[in-house]
């Protein structure tokens, strides 16, 4: 049947759930590619046959095959867009860089469509009321206190905070630290807030 | 809310004068408004720049205020909690709208275009430009990696139809403000005729958001 890598596709987006992004599925979109181009050759050589030898009766197989050819279109530019979304998600919840066993599940020209956003976000972003801007990937939750209860999981290294004391983030220890300071290491799984 | 604000001075709104001299407090009631009502509405509302640029300002001078104040004092940590707390109301709205950019960006920018000369713009400036850009990438990713591979007649994708609409038929909450008259709101079901409501200053209701869009963008209603 015809469509039917092509639904194979959107149903594996469909299957990972929300947030997770599967390895670039180059192999069965060369494949629905392939089958548009067969398609698209064949209705070519029906569509010269009816009109040179009148056959009319070719016409619904010509319109059947072309509904096919709009489909695998579609099919293709959902799971494809699809994954922008999910990418760009990725954007807002690791910050500008991307761990490597994400990195690994995209293409190249996805890798290139993210260096754009970025750099359309970034652009964005310093333009926000006039000289230094504002970085709105931050502050995603309401604050309810100044200072939270954090827990390191990993080595981090040194970390300053404002008032310039730096402090060593070093796994397992646990930290006292504002919040405003925080919220990207938590979100790249460097610190875990304690809630006591 | 606004009591942490006191230290900031007397700011105005509109370097040019064009608007009333808005009190801190004021200004980030207007803040909140404008806030809840982009989070609540399905379309991209007006921009509302002037008030983003206030409050960007008053933020800073809090923060430079803030600087002044002796180490482990109590009023720098309510200050410095009230700082974030509008930083994160400003964030969020500026989010909110930018995500819905990126939803609908070409029926965003299509707006744009057939805009009269004289309307206020949707997109401020900056967003203009990102959801340019925003359709400008896609459009090329979509080319590179596929579009360009499909036989001749099936290379162009019009993004239009392509991107879902925002649904204006979506219910919304809101609260009254500004008392309203033979509002018309239209039959759900075929069954059912159109008929007009009058809403009362400070009551609630559930409603359409086509029917009291332009309530919304006149500031008559509050959505909550």
């Amino acid at each position: 049947m015809f469509c039917e890598k092509a639904i194979e596709l959107i149903r594996e987006l469909h299957r990972m759930g929300d947030g997770q992004l599967p390895a670039f599925n180059e192999d069965s979109i060369r494949q629905v590619l392939e089958e548009m181009k067969a398609l698209y050759e064949q209705n070519q050589s029906d569509v010269n046959e009816a009109k040179t030898e009148g056959k009319s009766e070719l016409i619904p197989t010509i319109k059947f095959r072309h509904c096919c050819l709009l489909r695998n279109q579609r099919c293709i530019a959902a799971y494809l867009y699809d994954r922008l979304l999910r990418i760009r998600a990725l954007r807002w919840e690791y910050g500008s860089v991307l761990p490597t066993t994400i990195r690994f599940h995209m293409c190249a020209e996805e890798m290139e469509w993210f260096n754009q956003y970025k750099k359309s976000l970034a652009t964005y972003m310093r333009s926000i009321g006039g000289e230094e801007g504002l970085d709105i990937t931050q502050d995603m939750k309401p604050p309810k206190s100044l200072y939270i209860e954090v827990r390191c999981l990993k080595d981090h290294g040194e970390f300053e905070i404002d008032d310039g004391t730096v402090i060593l983030l070093k796994k397992n220890s646990q930290h006292f630290l504002p919040r405003w300071k925080c919220e990207q290491l938590i979100r790249q799984g460097v610190l875990e807030h304690v809630i006591s | 809310m606004a009591d942490g604000l006191s230290e900031g001075s007397d700011l105005s709104a509109g370097e040019e004068g064009q608007e009333d001299v808005l009190t801190p407090a004021e200004l980030i009631t207007k803040l909140e408004e404008a806030w809840l009502n982009e989070k609540f509405s399905p379309e991209l509302l007006e921009n509302k720049s002037e008030l983003v640029e206030c409050v960007m300002e008053q933020l800073t001078h809090m923060e430079e205020n803030l600087q002044r104040v002796r180490k482990g004092d109590v009023k720098a940590s309510v200050h410095r909690m009230e700082i974030d707390r509008i930083r994160f109301v400003l964030s969020s709205y500026l989010r909110f709208r930018l995500q819905k950019i990126e939803k609908f960006f070409p029926h965003v920018l299509e707006k744009e275009k057939s805009r009269a000369d004289g309307d206020p713009s949707f997109l401020s400036p900056e967003e203009f430009a990102f959801a340019k850009e925003y359709l400008a990438n896609t459009e090329v990713y979509l080319r590179a990696v596929a579009l360009k591979h499909m036989p001749p007649n099936l290379q162009n994708i019009d993004m239009l139809k392509a991107v879902p609409e925002p649904c204006l038929d979506s219910f919304v909450f809101l609260r009254v403000k500004e008392r309203q008259e033979n509002i018309l709101v239209e039959p759900e079901t075929d069954e059912q005729r159109e008929y007009v409501v009058d809403l009362d200053e400070g009551s609630q209701h559930l409603m359409r958001y086509r029917t009291i869009a332009p309530l919304v963008s006149s500031g008559a209603v509050q959505l909550i």
